[in-house]
C-alpha cells in the first residue's frame, strides 16, 4: 500500500483552512480535512486515513472516527466510481422518488447500498437534500440532478460508465485559499 | 445560599447546586433515578432522561413553572424554586416512557449477566417500568469486543449513557474508545484493535450502570448475590488502595470500588488492585460491607427468614399478576 | 401583488456577481452601518423591524441579538446557520446560489452590529456546489475591500469564511451546529448555557438563519419601521416559501406574510394549483416537522376565516386544527396522497437523523418508523396505531432538543386529523399484502 499522504497543494490548502480557526481551535478543520480526504484517497475513509488525519490535526484518533461516523456523507467502506444519492424523502417520494429507485435497481442490478460487480457504481438513497422544488433528484459527488425521469437516469448512468475518476463533492478549487 | 422544595420537603443549598445534587440532599425519597449522571465525572447526565422533574414553580422571582420537564441533573436550583418528582403524575408518566425507550432494545439476558443483582437499570425497571413489553421487533445486537484481557464490552446491552467515555477521558491518559455512529446505531467503540491499557481503565466497569462492561477476570464465576462483600484496602503506589473485595467462600473473586448509596464509587481505583489482588493475603480486611437490606446482595444474608410462598401451577400465575400490578 | 424584497433582483442577468450586485445597490447597508451607525442603533433599528428568526423556530431576531453577552477581552461570534435540511424547505440554497453577496452583505452588517470580528457560514454538505459559489463570492468580497482589515476605512476588521457541514439534519439545531463547526460531532448542548453567554469556543455567540441575514440588509437600508410596516400584525416583513409536492409550479416565492393561504396555493403568481386537475388532501405548510393539515383546515381556521400566511394565522387554533410556518417549506398533497406513506417518509428521516444522545429521541424515532412499515405492509393492528400515539407523546417535550418534537409532532398530526387512514390500512390488511393492488383500489397514488 502506497503511503498515505495529501499531494502538495492539498497540504498548502490544508494548512490554509486551519488558520480559519482561532490558535488551538485547529480540530474545527475536522469537517474540511475528511472531506479533503476522501476527494483524494479514492472515495471513502479508511481507519489509516482517519489516522493520518488525525495527525495532521494533532488530535486524537478516536476523535477522528467518531466524528467521521457520525456524518452521512463520509464512506467508512469503499464504494464505487459513481455514488448515486437518491432523495426519497415526503416531497422527492410524492413526484416519484421510489419509481427512480426501482429504475436504477434494474437498470443495474443492484439494491440500495450496494456496489454493482465491476466497482463503477454505487445506489443509496438518503434524506431530503433540499431539492424539493425539482423533485425527484438525484447527487452525484457535488451535482444535483433535479427533476428526474428514468431518461435522465439513463443517460447519467451511460455518461458516468464511460467515465474513470471518482464522484466528488469537491476537489482543491473549492475552498478560497484564504 | 438558594431555598428549594422537593416533593414538599424544603432545604438550603449553596448557590449552582443542581435539582439533583439537592434532593439527595434530602434523602433517596425524594432523589430521582439516574442513569448517565455521575457526580465524579465532570459534564455526565442530560442524556438518559431518567430523572426529569416538573419544575412547578421557577423561583422566588419568577413564580411562573417550566414548560417542559427537566433533566434534575443538569438544571441549577433558583431561590424559591418548588420542584415535583415522585408527587408529578407528569414525571411519572414520562419516567415510564423512558424506561421503556432504555429496554428496548435492551436484551432480557438478566439471567446470565454478570450485572444482575446490582443492575441500575433492573432497579429502575423494577421502579418505574412497566411489566410487559409493547414491541415485538427485532433487538439490535452487536458482537462483543475485549478491550484488553480484563474488560469486556458487551454493547448489546449498553445504553449509551456516555459514563465510560468520561471516565476513559477524565481519569485515563489517552481515550481510545468513544461513541460511533449516530442515532440507534450508536455504539461504543474502537477502530483499535489493540487492547486499553492504562491504569485506571478498568474503573470503566464500575460506571457502567448495565452490563455492558464487565469484569473478565469474574465472568461466569458467581451471581453477585452468592458473594460477600467486606471493605479492604492494601498499600498502593498508583490509587488509594480502598476497595471492596467480593468473596465466595474463601475464595476472592473480584475486586470494585467502593459505591455509595447512588451507586458511584467513592474513589477509582487502579487496574493492579482491581485485577490482580485476587489473594486474602494481598488485602487488609476492615469489616463486611455495609449493604441495604433491600438490596438482591444481601438476599442470602437474610437475618430474618422470610418463608417462601408455596408455588403450584395454579397460583403462579396469580403470584406474577399481582406483582405486575404492585409495580 | 407579490412583495420582493429578498429577491427584488432575482431576474437581473448576472446578480450573481460582485459588479451586478453592486450595481443594484448591493453592499449599501454596509456603507451605511459602518460610516453612520453605532452597533447599538443597528440592533435597535433590527428590533424595531419585528424580524424573526427565518430558520423555522421564529424567535424575534433584534431579542436574540440584544441577549448577547459583550464581556470584555472576549471575542464575540456570528455564525450563519445554512444547515438546510428540514423536508421541504430549499429556499436558503435559492438565495445563495442565486445572490450570493446578499448573504454576505448581511453577515458583514450583522457582525458589525454584534462586534463580531470572524464570523462563520455554515453550510450543509450535500450543498457543495453552493460552497463553491460562496466561496468565490467571498474571495471577490475580499478583493473589493469589504471583508478583511480595516473595511471602509472604518478600522472595522471582519473575516468571513464558509464551513462545510457533512451529512446531519442535526447541525441545523443550533448548539449541534456550533459543536459540528468545533470539529465535533452533531451533538446538540444542555442548554443553559445558551450560545448568546457560551457559543462558538465557549465564546458568546449568535446563530442565525441565511434569510434572516438576508432580511438584515433591507432593514438596516430602509429603517426597522419601513420593515415592520410590511406583513401583517407580529410576522413583519416578508417570508421565503418553499413550495412543491402536487403543485403546478413548485419553487421559491417570496410573499408579503399575510396573504391567504388559498391565494398561495392557487392563484398563477404563486403555486398555480394542483396537478393535473385534482383536488387538494392536505399540506405540510413549514417543513417536515410541523403539524399536516387537512385541507379544510389549511384553508380556514376553526373560526371560518380564511387561513393567512403568516406565524400567527398559521398557528391559529393549536394543534389541534392549527399547524406552524415553521421554515415555510410548504409540502402539498393531493387526493391521491397516502397520508400514512407519507408519514412513514418522514418517521425513516427523523429515524435517519436522530443524533442518539438522548434515550426517547435515539429509540422512539427507530420505533415509530418501524410500526409504520409494519403498518404498511399489512401486519398492523389497532393497538399499534394506539401505540404510536402513546411513543410521540412520551417523545415530545423529555429530549435534549426539538428533534424529538420534530418527530413526534408529524405522527401525532396525521393521527389526528387522519386516524381513518390508519385504521383503513390495519383492517384491510390482507388486501394491503400487495401494496399496489390496495393503492389502486384506493385511487392512491402508489408512488
Amino acid at each position: 500500500m502506497s503511503e498515505i499522504k495529501f499531494n502538495d497543494e492539498t497540504l498548502a490548502l490544508v494548512q490554509s483552512i486551519i488558520k480559519r480557526y482561532p490558535e488551538g481551535k485547529q480540530k474545527s478543520a475536522l469537517l474540511p480535512l475528511l472531506h479533503l480526504a476522501q476527494a483524494e484517497f479514492d472515495g471513502w475513509l479508511s481507519a489509516p486515513v482517519m489516522d493520518y488525519v488525525a495527525s495532521l490535526l494533532n488530535i486524537k484518533p478516536i476523535e477522528v472516527y467518531e466524528v467521521a461516523s457520525f456524518y452521512s456523507m463520509y464512506n467508512l467502506n469503499p464504494v464505487g466510481k459513481c455514488l448515486l444519492e437518491v432523495c426519497r424523502t415526503s416531497s422527492c417520494w410524492l413526484r416519484g422518488a421510489n419509481e427512480i429507485v426501482a429504475h436504477i435497481e434494474n437498470k443495474l442490478g443492484i439494491k440500495d447500498g450496494e456496489t454493482t460487480s465491476d466497482g463503477k457504481f454505487t445506489l443509496k438513497t438518503v434524506e431530503c437534500l433540499g431539492s424539493c422544488g425539482t423533485a425527484p433528484m438525484l447527487q452525484i459527488g457535488a451535482d444535483f440532478h433535479e427533476n428526474l425521469t428514468f431518461e435522465k437516469v439513463d443517460a447519467l448512468i451511460n455518461d458516468w460508465s464511460n467515465k474513470t475518476e471518482h464522484s466528488k463533492y469537491l476537489d482543491n478549487s473549492t475552498f478560497r485559499k484564504n | 445560599m438558594a431555598k428549594v422544595t422537593i416533593d414538599g420537603q424544603t432545604i438550603e443549598v449553596a448557590d449552582g447546586t443542581t435539582i439533583l445534587q439537592a434532593a439527595r440532599m434530602i434523602g433517596p425519597e425524594v432523589a430521582p433515578p439516574t442513569m448517565c449522571y455521575y457526580s465524579k465525572l465532570k459534564t455526565s447526565g442530560g442524556y438518559c432522561r431518567t430523572c426529569l422533574v416538573e419544575v412547578s414553580k421557577g423561583s422566588e422571582k419568577d413564580p411562573r413553572p417550566m414548560p417542559k420537564l427537566v433533566a434534575s441533573c443538569r438544571t441549577t436550583i433558583m431561590d424559591g424554586m418548588e420542584v415535583k418528582n415522585m408527587t408529578s403524575d407528569k414525571v411519572i408518566d414520562a419516567r415510564k416512557g423512558v424506561v421503556e425507550f432504555l429496554l428496548l432494545n435492551h436484551p432480557l439476558d438478566c439471567p446470565v449477566c454478570d450485572q444482575a443483582g446490582e443492575c441500575q437499570l433492573q432497579d429502575l425497571g423494577y421502579e418505574h417500568g412497566s411489566a410487559k413489553t409493547r414491541t415485538d421487533f427485532k433487538r439490535r445486537t452487536f458482537d462483543k469486543i475485549d478491550i484488553g484481557n480484563k474488560i469486556q464490552l458487551h454493547m448489546t446491552r449498553c445504553i449509551l449513557c456516555y459514563r465510560c467515555v468520561k471516565t476513559a477521558e477524565q481519569i485515563t491518559d489517552g481515550r481510545v474508545h468513544g461513541v460511533l455512529n449516530r442515532g440507534d446505531a450508536s455504539e461504543i467503540s474502537t477502530y483499535i484493535e489493540q487492547a486499553i491499557d492504562n491504569d485506571f481503565s478498568g474503573n470503566v466497569i464500575d460506571v457502567c450502570p448495565v452490563g455492558a462492561l464487565t469484569d473478565k477476570t469474574f465472568r461466569f464465576k458467581s451471581r453477585v448475590w452468592f458473594t460477600k462483600p467486606v471493605d479492604a484496602h492494601r498499600d498502593c503506589d498508583k490509587c488509594s488502595g480502598k476497595t471492596v473485595v467480593w468473596y465466595k467462600g474463601e475464595d476472592v473473586l473480584r475486586v470494585t470500588g467502593r459505591k455509595d448509596q447512588w451507586g458511584e464509587v467513592e474513589e477509582f481505583i487502579c487496574n493492579t488492585c482491581r485485577f490482580d489482588k485476587k489473594k486474602t493475603s494481598d488485602w487488609t480486611i476492615e469489616g463486611p460491607r455495609a449493604i441495604s437490606h433491600q438490596s438482591v446482595i444481601s438476599a442470602n444474608h437474610y437475618t430474618k427468614m422470610v418463608k417462601p410462598r408455596e408455588l403450584t401451577l395454579n397460583n403462579i400465575k396469580t403470584i406474577a399478576l399481582t406483582e405486575g400490578e404492585n409495580k | 401583488m407579490s412583495k420582493k424584497i429578498l429577491l427584488e433582483h432575482i431576474g437581473v442577468p448576472g446578480i450573481e456577481t460582485l459588479a451586478v450586485y453592486r450595481e443594484k445597490g448591493g453592499y449599501s447597508s454596509v456603507e451605511k452601518a459602518l460610516k453612520t451607525m453605532t452597533p447599538d442603533a443597528i440592533v435597535e433599528e433590527v428590533k424595531k423591524s419585528g424580524l424573526r428568526g427565518r430558520g423555522g423556530a421564529g424567535f424575534p431576531t433584534g431579542m436574540k441579538w440584544s441577549f448577547l453577552a459583550k464581556p470584555e477581552g472576549v471575542a464575540r461570534y456570528l455564525v450563519c446557520n445554512a444547515d438546510e435540511s428540514e423536508p421541504g424547505t430549499f429556499k436558503d440554497r435559492y438565495l445563495m446560489e442565486k445572490i450570493p453577496h446578499a448573504l454576505i452583505e448581511g453577515m458583514i452588517t450583522s457582525s458589525f452590529a454584534l462586534g463580531a470580528n470572524t464570523s462563520y457560514i455554515y453550510v450543509r454538505g450535500e450543498y457543495f456546489y453552493i460552497i463553491k459559489i460562496l466561496e468565490k463570492a467571498i474571495a471577490d468580497a475580499y478583493a473589493a475591500g469589504w471583508l478583511g482589515k480595516n473595511i471602509l476605512g472604518t478600522g472595522y476588521d471582519l473575516d468571513l469564511y464558509v464551513q462545510a457541514g457533512a451529512g446531519a439534519y442535526i447541525c441545523g439545531e443550533e448548539t449541534a451546529l456550533l459543536e459540528s463547526l468545533e470539529g465535533k460531532r452533531g451533538n446538540p448542548r444542555i442548554k443553559p448555557p445558551f450560545p448568546a453567554i457560551a457559543g462558538l469556543y465557549g465564546c458568546p455567540t449568535v446563530v442565525n438563519n441565511v434569510e434572516t441575514i438576508a432580511a438584515v440588509v433591507p432593514i438596516v437600508n430602509n429603517g426597522g419601521d419601513w420593515y415592520a410596516g410590511i406583513g401583517i400584525g407580529r410576522s413583519t416583513g416578508t417570508k421565503l416559501i418553499s413550495a412543491s409536492g402536487h403543485i403546478n409550479k413548485p419553487g421559491v416565492y417570496e410573499i408579503e406574510m399575510g396573504i391567504t393561504v388559498e391565494d398561495f396555493i392557487y392563484s398563477d403568481e404563486y403555486c398555480g394549483g394542483i396537478k393535473n386537475g385534482k383536488k387538494l388532501k392536505a399540506v405540510v405548510a413549514g417543513g417536515s416537522s410541523v403539524p399536516i393539515l387537512p385541507a379544510e383546515m389549511i384553508l380556514t381556521t376553526a373560526n371560518g376565516e380564511k387561513r393567512l400566511m403568516s406565524y400567527e394565522s398559521l398557528a391559529d387554533g393549536g394543534f389541534a386544527s392549527g399547524t406552524m410556518l415553521g421554515s415555510g417549506g410548504f409540502i402539498v398533497m393531493d387526493e391521491t396522497t397516502s397520508i400514512v406513506q407519507n408519514l412513514h417518509t418522514f418517521a425513516r428521516f427523523y429515524h435517519h437523523e436522530s443524533c442518539g444522545q438522548c434515550s426517547p429521541c435515539r429509540e422512539g424515532t427507530g420505533w415509530m418508523e418501524k410500526i409504520l412499515h409494519k403498518i404498511l405492509d399489512g401486519h398492523g393492528t389497532l393497538e399499534d396505531v394506539d401505540l404510536l400515539w402513546e411513543i410521540q407523546r412520551k417523545i415530545e417535550g423529555n429530549t435534549i432538543c426539538p428533534l424529538g418534537d420534530a418527530a413526534a409532532w408529524p405522527v401525532a398530526s396525521a393521527i389526528r386529523h387522519f386516524r381513518h387512514e390508519f385504521e383503513d390500512y390495519v383492517k384491510n390488511a390482507a388486501a394491503i399484502k400487495n401494496v399496489k393492488h390496495y393503492h389502486n383500489m384506493h385511487n392512491l397514488a402508489t408512488a
